[in-house]
């Protein structure tokens, strides 16, 4: 497969409590979607060579549950979970998400939108990560600079973007 | 590295809006408070308020005093959030490096049908 232009993820911050990591890949969305919500696939890239993954589960309809758990090199368990908000297949799915290596991992669970739009069977991939307390981001911040492991569900405040 | 959970580091420091509108204007020079004070259109109390707290993570610098007080950015400070955002993105160029690959895959199955 031939790959064209900058296939490299761009994280930037709207605003204190929201990541937003942008992506573009070569395929139409449905291929995209069926990558993001099937376990077999999931346990095939969210790893992020970072370790194995573990624990693989997605029951998607509304108020389903779903929980992503990887043996990471060097650090151990990490696992997430959440519960699946709004589905609209190909389109956009709103999550839950908690990082289960802080406490009341719940109560501090980030809400995640991904949005999949398609042009000439490319995909634009938006994933947009508010976290709803400061404590939340705090801790999972924190956690994250000490194992090295940057987690997809980090939430980050701040200047970086206008520092580049 | 272990940080402290208090309001004592660079990414609460920089979590207020306005403290990031002080360091906008500060990234391009140093600038006299009152400067500061016009150009953000703030009581001045609230500017110093904030200055103060983006001193104490040492995000920016003062030199001279009372009313000919400047202040420039010290970016060196801010790397823990930079670094931090670097590593995250790099985390997530690997995994959609991966799911290309699957996506690959993927479109070979369906042009196969």
């Amino acid at each position: 497969m031939t790959v064209t232009g900058s296939r490299k993820a761009t994280v930037t911050l709207p605003s204190d409590r929201q990541i937003l990591i942008t992506r573009e890949f070569d395929a139409p969305r449905e291929l995209v979607w069926k990558a993001w919500t099937t376990p077999e696939l999931v346990r095939r890239w969210w790893h992020a060579n970072r370790g194995e993954m573990t624990v693989c589960e997605i029951d998607l309809r509304v108020g389903g549950k779903w929980r992503y758990a990887m043996q990471a090199d060097g650090f151990g368990e990490v696992g997430f979970h959440g519960e699946y908000r709004e589905i609209e297949p190909f389109e956009r799915l709103v999550s839950t998400e908690a990082y289960e290596g802080i406490p009341d991992a719940d109560a501090h669970a980030a809400v995640d939108t991904l949005t999949l739009t398609e042009v000439d069977g490319r995909t634009s991939m938006t994933v947009l990560v508010e976290h709803p307390t400061k404590e939340g981001r705090d801790m999972h911040i924190e956690s994250g600079m000490e194992d090295g492991m940057q987690d997809a569900m980090n939430l980050l405040e701040g200047v970086a973007a206008e520092l580049r | 590295m272990a940080r402290a959970a208090t309001t004592a580091d660079a990414f609460n420091a920089v979590a207020e809006p306005r403290r990031r509108q002080i360091l906008d204007v500060l990234a391009s020079g140093e600038r006299p408070v009152n400067e500061l004070v016009l150009q953000l259109g703030l009581a001045q109390p609230l500017v110093s308020k904030h200055l103060r707290v983006l001193r104490e993570v040492g995000a920016v610098e003062v030199r001279g005093d009372g009313r000919r007080r400047f202040y420039r950015l010290n970016g060196e400070a801010l790397k823990p959030i930079h670094d931090w955002v670097r590593t995250y993105e790099q985390t997530w160029s690997e995994r959609f490096e991966q799911m290309d690959v699957v996506l690959d895959e993927l479109k070979e199955q369906e042009e196969g049908r």
